[in-house]
């Protein structure tokens, strides 16, 4: 590629994070090139510095962070140096930007047709009915199904995925140069997500539009990009064909980051045996809302008759996108939330008719991982206190307690003098840890792991999936696990089943569904998998 | 102690908490400076502050020492303020934590007996109290904390509801927590900074509203309070207008200083919230 046909050059960018920050710079000494027609993917774990990039090329930094060195050269222009008032020229009409959830960044209570159209008025002077005409060509462009009815709908009326085809509508409506999507597909479910990326490689290809495309998930990078960006810690690490770099990766951190990324593979079957500790019967949960005398209510079948078993010291799987049930299948099992009918059978007791007394007494022998290392930990109780609640709750003294959470903290990988430290002076991948050792402090014999790894970067996520592996052998735990992610369940899961609008589609062996799926669904979420080739072609090390 | 130094960063809570500490030190040392009962005969009558150096701030139209008054006086008011403000978050903390907490048919009875005492003017409803139980210092107290906990509740109510869900709150309830240990010892400590806050709201009004039932004449005589000596003042408001005049900037800087306190409290506790 010529230094000519560079869209984009970013010159020893350097951006400074206010005093007080874990580091003086986000970015440090960054250079790079976009040139027009190609896909430059920027990857990089949370805090490695590719979203403040992305910002500082619009000149959206947070107030404090600024830029400190180096040029950002747009169409012969220094944007780094541009004034505000030229800064908005360039933002749509020259650089055009869709962020990860569409819904925070469309507003609620404009119709979408009216939000593509205000393009159009500020930079045009283009009439009413031809920016009709014109916003309703572009939803068709985005392939998104009638778009006549999607231009006069609010955004909460349409999907995910609709709503992120409308964002893209409304990023390429003045024909941008260059297009910074951050993030876009990651809180889309795999389906979704992988038609929107087929949507961003066929409109970059017709439109001949440059795209700075920001992920973490070197899938992603494997399915749409043509040259690579590894970031880590505000600088860039290595630089490359996609090709070069997932196949022959030269710096130690994206070799790192290659080796963590999960294989699609599962590994060997374990032997399984025949005592059956936790099995579900045609458990059903229904939700109800809206409507006056029954009139217009709504009926949610979240989940639906479902049937599954779990033998003791296995490790079953539930898998499935949003909307599937999984979740509320996982609280019916702890009994946070209550199943209308069926039965859950844990060591002779039916756990779904208990009373609440009861399952607060018996509640030792199930316990929960939840998904949000942040939102799970109580921020007012130091990390040694969090583990010992539990024991204390039900009865141990609490010096045993602060003593017995010692040993889990070394058991779950963490330094055992950090239990007088809050919740907030650890990473995430530590919360997560601190969160295991609560729920193994009651020495439970089934853990229900709600998406326990999903908010984790990948290195963090595989260091994570070791140990609770490691533990499940060491404490012959049986394991409940709910996930998004079938690369992360064909990496830990013996059983897998798949969920879909509150029904079990598939169950089996994990080997068997990944290997030879029988259900037109799972194979539709098999073959989504971004960078499915790349992740099929490589080896579990667990 | 991150809170700490962010409140001692702000000039005006700084300000505010010496004006607060002043007003303490007034109520500690009445009784050292004044000995006397500082309702009792000192002089003649209606004395300009700082003609006699016996009356620094001169005398009332009975003739007793307005600064003895002054010193006493936030006695009371600091004693009003505290109480009634504890009362009123004690009672609006519980309502607000059940009905936050459970939601239901628990909800909507708290929260329509918060509604019946919301629609009355609290003044009124004040005035109702006294009238009814009668003005000593206790039952003023009590009267002023039982008109102010509505806004408490509500705030206490909305903070549970949007905690109650948190995962922190169901890993509580994994545990096998009962629900009062999920309602104190998991939500409550996260919703308690907006109430803190709020609190000096209601410390500032409890003061305001003594004050004015004193003003009305309706508050305890039997006392040094700044309300009583404005209240009479007002009968030689035109000519020796110091008689209001002083208790009313005392009363000001009072409650200033609290709303101050309070402010910092706030930019201290909501770090976030300030640099929006």
């Amino acid at each position: 590629m010529s230094e000519t046909g560079a869209i984009l050059t970013i010159d020893n960018l350097s951006v400074r994070l206010p005093d007080g920050a874990d580091r003086s710079h986000a970015l440090q000494g960054v250079s790079l090139s976009i040139a027009a027609n190609e896909i430059l993917c920027v990857v990089g774990e949370s805090g490695s510095g590719k979203s403040i990039m992305a910002n500082a090329i619009m000149q959206l930094l947070p107030r404090d962070v600024e830029i400190d060195g180096g040029r950002v050269m747009f169409e012969g222009r220094d944007l780094a140096s541009a004034t505000t008032a030229e800064m908005r020229k360039v933002r749509g009409a020259g650089i055009a930007m869709i962020f990860q959830e569409p819904m925070t960044a469309l507003n609620p209570l404009r119709n979408i047709g009216d939000q593509i159209g205000e393009m159009f008025s500020i930079h045009t002077d283009l009439s009413k009915a031809e920016i009709k005409a014109r916003v309703l060509a572009l939803l068709a462009d985005v392939r998104i199904p009638d778009p006549a009815q999607a231009a006069r709908a609010y955004p909460h009326e349409l999907s995910g995925g609709q709503r992120q085809r409308a964002m893209i509508a409304m990023a390429l409506a003045l024909d941008p140069r260059l297009l910074i999507a951050d993030e876009p597909t990651t809180a889309l479910d795999v389906t979704t997500q992988a038609q929107i990326l087929k949507l961003i490689r066929e409109l970059q290809v017709r439109r001949k539009t440059a795209v700075l495309f920001i992920t973490h998930d070197f899938g992603v990078v494997a399915e749409i990009a043509d040259r690579v960006v590894v970031m880590q810690h505000g600088a860039v690490v290595e630089i490359g064909d996609v090709k070069d770099v997932l196949n022959n990766p030269q710096h130690a951190y994206t070799k790192q980051l290659i080796a963590a990324v999960p294989p699609l593979t599962a590994p060997a079957p374990r032997e399984l045996s025949d005592d059956i500790i936790l099995s579900i019967d045609n458990v059903s949960k229904t939700y109800r809302n809206g409507g006056f005398l029954g009139r217009g209510a709504r009926v949610t079948h979240a989940v639906r008759d479902v049937s599954l078993k779990l033998p003791r010291g296995a490790t079953l799987g539930i898998v499935g996108e949003s909307g599937s049930g999984k979740s509320t299948l996982a609280r019916c099992i702890v009994r946070l939330i209550d199943p209308d009918a069926g039965s859950i059978v844990l060591e002779g007791k039916d756990w779904a008719k208990l009373s609440r007394e009861d399952v607060r007494r018996e509640t030792r022998h199930i316990q929960m991982v939840f998904q949000d290392p942040y939102a799970s930990l109580n921020p007012r109780r130091k990390a040694g206190d969090l583990v010992a609640q539990g024991p204390i709750v039900h009865g141990t003294p609490r010096g045993k307690a602060i003593a017995d959470a010692k040993e889990l903290f070394s058991m779950v990988g963490l330094d055992p003098s950090a239990i007088g430290r809050f919740p907030h002076e650890f990473s995430g991948g530590q919360r997560q840890r601190i969160g295991l050792a609560r729920a193994l402090a009651l020495k439970p014999d089934v853990l229900v792991a709600d998406e326990a790894v999903s908010a984790l970067d990948v290195s963090v996520q595989a260091q994570v999936l070791k140990m609770l592996a490691d533990l499940r052998e060491r404490l012959g735990l049986s394991i409940v696990f709910i996930t998004h992610d079938l690369r992360v369940a064909a990496q830990i899961c013996d059983l897998v089943a798949v969920m879909k609008d509150g029904e079990v589609v598939e169950h089996g062996l994990a080997g068997e569904v990944f290997g030879n799926p029988q259900h037109a669904y799972t194979k539709a979420l098999l073959a989504s998998i971004p960078g499915g080739d790349f992740a099929r072609g490589r080896k579990v090390e667990l | 102690m991150d809170a700490i130094r962010r409140y001692f960063r702000s000039p005006a809570a700084v300000v505010g908490l010496v004006l607060l500490l002043v007003v303490i030190a007034m109520a500690i040392t009445a009784g050292f400076l004044y000995p006397r009962d500082p309702l009792a005969l000192a002089g003649r009558p209606l004395q300009w502050p700082f003609a006699n150096p016996r009356f620094l701030l001169g005398t009332d139209n009975s003739g007793r020492d307005i600064a003895a008054q002054i010193f006493y006086g936030a006695r009371i008011s600091l004693l009003i303020g505290g109480v009634a403000t504890l009362i009123a978050i004690v009672i609006g903390v519980l309502i607000g934590a059940f009905a936050g907490y459970y939601g239901g048919w628990i909800d909507n009875v708290l929260m329509r007996i918060t509604e019946a005492f919301q629609t009355l003017p609290n003044f009124v409803l004040l005035l109702v109290l006294v009238a009814v139980f009668g003005s000593t210092l206790t039952t003023v107290t009590i009267a002023v904390g039982v008109v102010s906990w509505t806004a408490p509740a509500r705030l206490t109510r909305a903070e549970f509801m949007s905690l109650r869900n948190r995962e922190f709150v169901q890993a509580g309830r994994t545990l096998g927590m009962k629900d009062i240990q999920l309602i104190l010892g998991e939500i409550l400590p996260n919703a308690l900074p907006p109430v803190i806050v709020y609190a000096s709201v209601v410390m500032a009004t409890a003061i305001l509203l003594e004050s004015a039932l004193a003003f009305l004449r309706l508050s305890d005589p039997n006392v040094a309070s700044w309300g009583n000596l404005i209240g009479l003042g007002r009968d030689v408001l035109r000519v020796q207008w110091y008689v209001s005049a002083i208790p009313g900037i005392a009363i000001l800087l009072t409650v200033l200083a609290v709303s101050l306190v309070g402010q910092g409290l706030n930019d201290a506790l909501n770090p976030r919230l300030k640099s929006r």
